[in-house]
């Protein structure tokens, strides 16, 4: 006899093909760190962001989200010089507020999509500045344009691939 | 294991994540003082219970120090107290010793200087009990050799005279008394008068003319003219001068602090006391005479020798 369900299974309503989580991740991360040698302004993109708010409007599970946003931002620490926890930190929260929201409002409409990626872009590079600056002791600027135009960027990206994910569900 | 509800495993998992994150982090990171962020962190977070923690034993320590240890500082006090109190009653004491020591020095001095004076030192055992009398009993009587009308002296100056000589005591009516007089003359100008008290603490000089010139500070001095007391014996100062009807009103500060008298001489001879005795010379003393007499032409009498001298050293 199958154990009941929790409030969390409760609300979990997609499922991934075999491998497609993994394989959408190491894809995302690769391209974040191969795109900006030829292409200096994709620097402005996050990727591995893109990807962790997806994941988490879809699963709907907080501690599935978090987990994955703490492991795709560890990754992309170790991929850079900056300390590891400060990309898995910032990436942690947003993979639980993603998977906390995804089962509160409609995550499916393109303009719902567009705003919560440019909110949680902002959040992230919130949460991002304010860890090296406290506890790095390192300056970073605060707010900029070229802060908002990132997040307008991402977020239309945000609704540009999130669609193209949408193929790798399983059916209900 | 530990049993979450359901719906906190997920705040629960978000808080053991980024704990550990921050963890990493702090294990990597290194600040300024290139010092682990960790370290600093284990510092910072256990330095206030350490603060803490000292300041409860400083005070504990304070009340035990300044509150229990007390009792016996109480008691330490206590007998200090006592042991001070019998100090100071030892040390007025020696004080009183030291200080008689030094007017016995003082008399010894004196006599040394004048050994061929005959004199016998006394202690002044008691005063009159009438207060309008100055009088004071001393210590020396008849079997003494001490009669009346004897000078009473002070190194400083002139006390008074043997006015009644018992057996062991004698009476001495001092320069104040208002029945005292003493033959005296004014140092500069050498002008005779009698030297006399008026009951206070002063002495005044009479029968001195308005037409004498006498300054403040004058020295007064025993004229001998009395008979009794040997000549230029310091008896006290000038210290006003006021014209008089007939004669001068002159007051003079005792010489001899006649105030505080605890131990005397007493002339046994009339002869002058000189600052340096010549050699020995057999000058006869006359009798003692009453006072203010005529002064005798040429002394005849051999020198009094008192009978069966005793006490302290002459």
């Amino acid at each position: 006899m199958s154990a009941p369900l929790t409030a969390e299974q409760n609300i979990e309503v997609f499922q991934f093909r075999a491998g497609s989580v993994v394989g959408v991740t190491a894809l995302a991360l690769l391209l974040q760190a191969f795109l900006p040698v030829y292409f200096p302004r994709m620097r402005m993109l996050d990727l591995p962001l893109l990807v962790t708010i997806y994941f988490g409007f879809s699963r709907r599970n907080p501690s599935t989200g978090l987990l994955m946003g703490a492991t795709i931002g560890l990754i992309q620490d170790s991929l850079g010089r900056s300390p590891l926890g400060l990309f898995g930190i910032a990436k942690t929260l947003v993979g639980f507020l993603a998977s906390s929201l995804g089962s509160r409002i409609d995550v499916e409409n393109p303009i719902s999509r567009f705003g919560l990626a440019v909110g949680f872009y902002l959040f992230h590079q919130a949460v991002y500045i304010l860890t090296r600056r406290w506890l790095l002791a390192q300056p970073e600027s605060i707010l900029g344009a070229q802060l908002w135009i990132a997040a307008a960027v991402n977020g239309v990206l945000a609704v540009l691939i999130f669609p193209l994910l949408d193929h790798l569900r399983k059916p209900s | 294991m530990l049993a979450v509800p359901g719906r906190h495993r997920s705040i629960t998992l978000l808080i053991v994540t980024l704990v550990a994150q921050l963890l990493m982090l702090a294990v990597q990171v290194r600040r300024n003082t290139h010092v682990r962020l960790i370290r600093v962190w284990t510092v910072d977070s256990v330095t206030p219970f350490e603060r803490g923690g000292t300041w409860i034993v400083r005070k504990v320590h304070g009340v035990f120090t300044g509150y229990v240890d007390l009792i016996h500082v109480h008691r330490d006090n206590l007998v200090l107290h006592d042991q001070l109190n019998q100090l100071e009653l030892r040390n007025a004491a020696l004080e009183g010793e030291a200080a008689e020591a030094q007017r016995l020095n003082g008399l010894l001095g004196f006599r040394t200087d004048h050994q061929e004076v005959p004199m016998l030192a006394a202690r002044v055992i008691a005063t009159s009990a009438d207060t309008a009398s100055h009088v004071v009993f001393i210590n020396r009587g008849t079997r003494d050799g001490i009669k009346s009308n004897m000078a009473v002296i002070l190194p400083d100056g002139v006390v008074g005279k043997i006015f009644e000589a018992y057996g062991s005591v004698s009476e001495v009516l001092l320069a104040t008394d208002k029945d005292s007089g003493v033959g005296g003359l004014l140092e500069g100008t050498r002008t005779q008068g009698v030297v006399g008290g008026t009951g206070d603490p002063t002495l005044t000089m009479k029968y001195v003319s308005n037409d004498e010139n006498v300054p403040i500070g004058q020295r007064v001095l025993t004229s001998g003219e009395d008979q009794i007391f040997p000549k230029d014996l310091p008896i006290g100062t000038v210290m006003q001068v006021k014209p008089g009807n007939p004669f001068k009103q002159i007051q003079v500060r005792p010489a001899a602090r006649l105030d505080r008298l605890e131990e005397v001489l007493v002339l046994l001879t009339r002869e002058e006391i000189l600052p340096k005795a010549p050699p020995a010379q057999t000058v006869p003393v006359p009798h003692p005479a009453t006072p203010a007499a005529a002064p005798p032409a040429k002394p005849s009498m051999p020198p009094v020798k008192p009978a069966g001298e005793r006490g302290p050293s002459q």
